[in-house]
């Protein structure tokens, strides 16, 4: 069993966040509030073809515009080393790979000027027919082939999953079953639109570039930049303190960082660069469309006999990003015949990337609404018909679960939500000219640890510990529950312990991301506070010596029991929704969420990342969708007036709740992800409510009012 | 965003006089969509004209029982007027149906009437449009077409207009008091907007110069209620699919007066005048309704990405008309 059970005190307390005052107070630095001397500005020229490439830069007019310090284009940017990212590869050739794409830069004495000079770039272009249209029949799909950056599996997919699996006989299982879901259910482009903007704000000294930035990963982005720019590493120190948010589109530092950098090196002056709303729609990544064929066979008594899951997603010809969309699948329900495939369709579009839940926020929406309709064609309960598929063990590894509580979730939940008063025939509840309905499904997210982690710890000769780690907040609360750690690791009050995070001049972090943060740097907080403990006994004593003690863990693997163990966080999600018999309007009234995430280190931030993650599951459900246009291959709906994120007006009761029981495996803490678990099968559960008011299956996200209204 | 020049006028005659001085001016009130198309360069004024202090930010008696509402009155403000709430409720519905508190706060009236639509490719400079650049052709016609027009379109222009307020005032009958270079005149507000033919990029029969100071509503009928119904998929803070402000007055079970106007669903606020004439008279029912709504919308020329906007707007005037019915009781 886990440590934490022997000294816990201020892990599971609702502690405030520590940067809370600093936030409300405005006083938190974000990076481009950087305080600089003499900065100037980079507005950058954006391609307007969506494929071709540039034949000419005229640069005369923007040049002339007093203020203006620099033009760039591919005909005067500093040589790149080879990037192994090609999204990095930043004005390296004339070719244009997508819409929005940097094909330039003016840098200036003020943003407005930096604006206005880019404005009168005058670019000429050979254009190609774009290409950007998803569609399961084209003939150019292919199996991913990438190495994955992240994960251990070595596999094509970008959390190092292999991008098929079998086991079994499928076809025949489906062929001879008695009863038979066969769906296919699509998803869109949705782009991560955090608050705050990507921002770089760079500076040259002595040799070294300081790069004051949002990032999700000041590690990651160190190497990345450094090696764009063929720097040795630590002459580049990334600062990322504060961040208004990423949802995975800043674990990647994209072009603009390293654009940015140039711009720096060019000019000799610290450069500030902010991407705005409408550029960000076309540079910092989004979660690819996904068209996914579900194939469900069940026996006479419930349980699935055959699982198909096959997945067409988008990818960019720039860069073959392949996300884990049928992965969910794997480890989800029992069947003894399964399959999953997952192949890309390469378009003239930006580089897709990581976002909130990659592949089970689009595959569980699907997998879960397939379950949904196999438990009606059963004539089953659907919660009830979840148990009844419930795994002894993972399903394709046979790997026994570290923890696996999806049934007590689905128990517990059903019982807060009332659902044993349902009616389960679809349309059967009308209140006014509202049609009512209930939907379950079910949530799950891997609970991974990363490689490549350190910590050191000092102790004051006055008892104070400092607590160093390059881990990121990413508004989270991980600030607060990385202290609260290490509190406990050292046994002593959190008032004791200063935690410094967001910097790579501390020890080294992996990336906030895969819902793997708490978990891979609170392991190296509590590795290196176990040995500070046993330093500071068997060297002085216990008591502090006057020179201080300082040790560092280096965590260079990550969990060594993820061999022996699968570890996965899970929950329930039960919607309640209304639509509007007129109009198709949906609003959903109800969320509830019952969870299985280990131990939860801070009651307060758990909450708020949970009920953060169904929100953004509602927005899933029903608003968010970029539109792309096939003759311009651009994202059409650019802005918050078009691309629409649930308002405060459709949220009404999200409820979040957890069993609370550590897990044994994952870490010291006994805890499990909770960052993205939140987002999963909340949009299953709306629509499986939708059907249930309106006896309409909509298998095409986002369900909007044009799909209802009749 | 391109460098401009800022001016305040002191009086009405002298910011119409500058503006038909310079060539490239604009008058700027509340500033809340002019500022955003400026930042976009969809529009790029040399001089910005601020009017804001020229006209009346007050809502007044009219002595036949009407109101007239200054040009600059806020949003904010007339929608919590309690005049407009108990005489006009369609009107202060509109209002607190769009945009957003701190919106409304600074929009107003004169401005909102003037906003320019939403249409994606109007905003976005990179791509064809004849209402921002004549001549360069409708990117909307054959691009994404769920926000666009299913009445009154023409192959040059498919954009809706925005306005919520518009729509009401529409249904309300409602008077525009415009100063121009020669003298003062009244538009009706169902002769304000154009349709878009093949000039889109004029919104309106205002001549170059002419400045709206106000807005008159005439007195309600006694026995009529007013409503506005948005639809939108989210609840809070978008441009309506579909709109409808209507205006019922029954006598003895039959329909004596009607009123009805739609947004969302051409360049201006639709005044459904062919349901309005099967109305009247009719037995107030929901068959009566149906039809009428059916007679209106067999104009209705949607393309393949807005034809939901047809029966949504059926739909939407038969429940709407059924709730002033029913309000009516």
């Amino acid at each position: 069993m886990s440590d934490v059970t022997a000294r816990p005190r201020a892990i599971g307390i609702p502690m405030d966040r520590i940067d809370g005052v600093q936030k409300v107070t405005g006083t938190a630095t974000y990076a481009y509030e950087w305080p600089l001397d003499q900065p100037v500005y980079l507005y950058p020229v954006q391609s307007t073809i969506a494929s071709g490439r540039v034949t000419g830069v005229d640069s005369a007019l923007a040049e002339a515009e007093p203020g203006v310090l620099a033009v760039l284009s591919h005909l005067n940017a500093p040589t790149l080393t080879r990037p192994e990212d090609p999204e990095l590869a930043v004005l390296q050739s004339d070719e244009v790979a997508w819409r929005g794409q940097f094909i330039g830069a003016v840098v200036a004495e003020s943003l407005e000027t930096a604006r206005r000079a880019a404005g009168l770039v005058r670019v000429g272009y050979e254009s190609r027919p774009p290409d950007v249209v998803l569609r399961a029949d084209r003939d150019d799909l292919y199996s991913p082939v990438h190495a994955a950056v992240f994960g251990t599996g070595g596999g094509e997919l970008q959390d190092g999953s292999p991008a098929d699996s079998v086991l079994g006989d499928v076809d025949t299982a489906l062929a001879a079953s008695p009863t038979m879901v066969d769906a296919t259910y699509s998803t869109p482009m949705y782009h991560n639109n955090p608050m705050e903007p990507h921002t770089a704000v760079v500076t040259w000294l002595d040799g070294e570039l300081i790069v004051r930035c949002s990032t999700q990963g000041a590690s990651m982005s160190q190497a990345l930049i450094s090696g764009v720019l063929g720097l040795e590493p630590g002459r580049v120190r990334v600062i990322s303190p504060h961040v208004g948010g990423a949802f995975g589109s800043k674990v990647y530092p994209h072009s603009y960082a390293v654009l940015a950098a140039m711009a720096a090196r060019m000019v000799r002056r610290p450069v500030k660069f902010s991407l705005t709303r409408q550029q960000m729609f076309a540079l910092v990544g989004y979660r690819p469309a996904s068209i996914q064929r579900i194939r469900l066979a069940a026996g006479r008594d419930g349980r699935l006999t055959a699982l198909s899951h096959e997945v067409i997603e988008q990818t960019a010809k720039a860069k073959g990003y392949a996300e884990q969309v049928g992965v969910c699948s794997r480890m989800m329900y029992a069947a003894p015949h399964r399959r999953t495939t997952h192949r890309l369709a390469p378009l003239d579009v930006p580089v897709p990337t990581i976002m909130r839940a990659p592949g089970e926020a689009q595959g569980m929406y699907a997998l879960e609404s397939a379950m949904d309709e196999m438990a009606l064609a059963c004539g089953l309960d659907p919660v009830e018909f979840r148990i009844r598929n419930e795994p002894e063990v993972h399903p394709e590894s046979g790997l026994p679960f570290s923890s696996r509580r999806l049934t007590d979730c689905l128990r517990e939940g059903a019982r807060r939500a009332g659902w044993d008063h349902r009616d389960p025939v679809p349309r059967s509840r009308r209140e006014g000219r509202w049609l009512v309905g209930t939907g379950v499904a079910a949530s799950t997210y891997p609970s991974p640890r990363f490689p490549g982690n350190a910590a050191t710890i000092r102790l004051a000769p006055d008892g104070h510990y400092t607590v160093r780690i390059a881990a990121a907040d990413l508004g989270t609360g991980t600030w607060t529950a990385l202290t609260q750690i290490a509190a406990d690791a050292l046994s002593v009050p959190v008032g004791q312990v200063e935690m410094r995070i967001g910097d790579t001049a501390l020890p080294a972090a992996s990336v906030a991301g895969f819902s793997a943060g708490i978990n891979s740097w609170g392991t190296a907080i509590w590795e290196a506070a176990d040995r500070l403990r046993a330093r500071l006994q068997a060297e002085h004593g216990g008591i502090a010596p006057p020179e201080g003690l300082e040790v560092t863990a280096e965590l260079p693997g990550g969990n060594p029991d993820a061999e022996r163990y699968a570890m996965h966080s899970f929950g329930a999600q039960f919607a309640e929704v209304r639509v509007d018999e007129d109009t198709g309007e949906v609003r959903v009234t109800r969320l509830l969420g019952m969870f299985d995430v280990g131990r939860v280190i801070n009651p307060k931030t758990a909450r708020s990342q949970l009920i953060g993650g169904m929100t953004q599951g509602i927005s899933m459900a029903l608003y968010e969708h970029s539109v792309l246009d096939p003759r311009f291959g651009h994202v059409v709906n650019q802005d918050f007036a078009q691309y629409h994120i649930a308002s405060a007006a459709d949220v009404h009761s999200v409820e979040a709740h957890w069993l609370d029981e550590p897990d044994p495996y994952t870490n010291p803490m006994g805890a499990k992800g909770l960052g993205e678990v939140g987002i999963t099968g909340t949009a299953a559960a709306i629509a499986n409510a939708v059907h249930h008011a309106t006896g309409v299956r909509i298998r095409e996200l986002p369900i909007t009012l044009d799909k209802l209204v009749s | 965003m391109k460098p401009f020049r800022y001016e305040r006028a002191d009086e009405v005659p002298a910011a119409v006089a500058t503006l038909l001085r310079e060539p490239e001016a604009a008058y700027l009130a509340g500033g809340t969509n002019l500022v955003d198309l400026m930042r976009l360069e969809v529009t790029t004024p040399e001089v910005l004209i601020d009017v804001r202090r020229l006209t009346s930010d007050r809502i007044e008696e009219l002595p036949d029982g009407g109101l007239r509402i200054g040009a600059a009155v806020t949003g904010s403000d007339l929608a919590a007027d309690p005049r407009v709430r108990r005489r006009y409720p369609a009107l202060s519905q509109a209002l607190l149906s769009g945009a957003s508190g701190q919106l409304r706060n600074l929009a107003t009236t004169g401005g909102n009437l003037l906003q320019r639509t939403r249409c994606p490719y109007f905003q976005n400079v990179t791509t064809p449009c004849n209402k921002r650049l004549p001549g360069s052709g409708c990117s909307a016609v054959e691009g994404y077409q769920r926000d666009m027009a299913i009445l009154g379109a023409s192959p040059a222009c498919v954009a809706t207009h925005p306005s919520d307020m518009a729509v009401a005032l529409d249904a309300l009958d409602a008077v525009v008091t415009v100063v121009g270079p020669d003298a003062e005149r009244r538009i009706p507000l169902t002769e304000l907007y154009r349709l878009p033919d093949a000039t889109p990029d004029r919104d309106t029969v205002l001549e170059r110069g002419e400045l709206i100071t106000g807005v008159e509503l005439p007195p309600p009928h006694s026995a009529a209620r007013s409503r506005y119904r948005k639809v939108r998929d989210r609840a809070s803070y978008a441009f309506a699919l579909v709109s409808v402000a209507a205006a019922l007055e029954v006598t003895g079970g039959a329909v004596r007066d009607v009123a009805i106007a739609l947004g969302g669903v051409a360049h201006k606020p639709w005044r459904a005048t062919t349901a309005e004439a099967v109305l009247r008279g009719a037995p107030a029912t929901r068959e009566s309704f149906v039809d009428a709504a059916a007679a209106e919308l067999a104009a209705a020329r949607p393309l393949p990405g807005n034809a939901f906007k047809v029966p949504l707007a059926r739909n939407t005037m038969v429940s709407t008309l059924l709730e002033l019915l029913e309000e009516a009781r």
